[in-house]
């Protein structure tokens, strides 16, 4: 698959996750302290993080498919790719709000935190690729 | 003494660093992930990135599943960190300065080679636990703040609206039951 992309998918990919990261940084979601302060009600920011993203993604994922088919790196159509529903995304939406509500940070937030000079946030780090590869030996 | 109207009382009570740098930041990270929808129609999560690299080192079929896409998730992460590191450099460092940003009090902030970065005040305990909870979680729920709180939410998915309210009832009470026992920071 990677012999025959497109030269320019690797570097738009780069920009993406940069102007992605720069974002978490700006928002202080890559500080673990604001967004317990989120979940502790002391200051509400974070809503407008997630949701503001997901208006100005949502825009993009409901105008693109009228404009154009196909995208143009890949040739993969402009669709929608809902993930099936079933009872795991209660059980690890539930394990996933313990360990953010005991952490503050998410894996996103978690990549952009080592960015800003979050040394210690390698704990957090270590631990997901723990939590990542039990959960991967167990299922597989 | 002049006292302001109750309405800018409660906002400054809910919101103690404005609400501007969360939205512009929020508007960043969805430009993030448009801009490699655009171009890949792919809606890019963080967290898939946890098992894809696990996939370099571990035959669990598992994670064999990802070696088609660990490559550009190693890139996609990659700048991410860069992009915090962008942010450290420009407006956290002072050299870009907005009305638009509030820099806030908490955590520590230091100085190496002219750039002002930051470190959490966070135990490392809460970061570590919490954090095999969240590779573990994330991945068995289908995805996390940016799967489905971003791109799921914002392609009006059902299972990701159902994912969201799950983690984000689960985390305020986990996060205030962590305070309530006085765990601080």
């Amino acid at each position: 698959m990677s012999e025959d992309r497109h030269p320019l998918f690797i570097p738009l990919i780069l920009v993406g996750g940069v102007i992605f990261g720069f974002g978490l940084g700006f928002s202080h979601m890559a500080r673990p302290e604001v967004v317990l302060d989120f979940l502790q009600f002391e200051d509400l920011g974070l809503p407008f993080v997630m949701f503001g993203a997901a208006i100005v993604s949502g825009i993009a994922f409901a105008v693109l498919p009228r404009i154009r088919d196909r995208a143009p790196l890949t040739g993969s159509r402009y669709e929608r790719r809902l993930k099936p529903f079933d009872r795991n995304v209660l059980i690890g939406g539930a394990i996933f709000g313990v360990g953010w509500g005991l952490s503050g940070i998410c894996p996103g937030a978690a990549y952009a935190s080592l960015g800003i000079g979050n040394v210690t946030i390698l704990w957090a780090l270590a631990g997901m690729f723990v939590g990542a590869y039990l959960q991967g030996y167990w299922r597989s | 003494m002049v006292t302001d109207p109750l309405p800018l009382q409660i906002f400054a009570e809910l919101f103690p660093n404005g609400i501007s740098r969360y939205a512009v930041g929020g508007l960043l990270v969805g430009l993030g992930v448009i801009v490699i929808y655009i171009g890949t129609g792919i809606p890019a999560g963080a967290s898939t990135f946890l098992e894809s690299t696990l996939s370099y080192v571990s035959d669990q079929s598992r994670f064999q599943k990802y070696v088609s896409s660990r490559d550009w998730r190693v890139v996609f992460t990659l700048g991410i960190v860069l992009g915090g590191l962008a942010f450290a450099a420009t407006v956290q460092s002072g050299v870009v300065t907005t009305s638009l940003y509030e820099p806030g009090t908490t955590g520590e902030l230091y100085e190496v080679a002219g750039v002002t970065l930051w470190t959490t005040a966070v135990q490392p305990w809460r970061l570590f636990f919490g954090g095999i909870l969240v590779g573990i979680g994330t991945r068995i729920g289908k995805g996390c703040t940016s799967g489905h709180g971003v791109c799921g939410v914002g392609s009006a998915s059902k299972t990701s609206l159902v994912g969201v309210a799950t983690f984000l009832l689960v985390a305020i009470v986990t996060a205030q039951v962590v305070a309530a026992l006085g765990v601080s920071p």
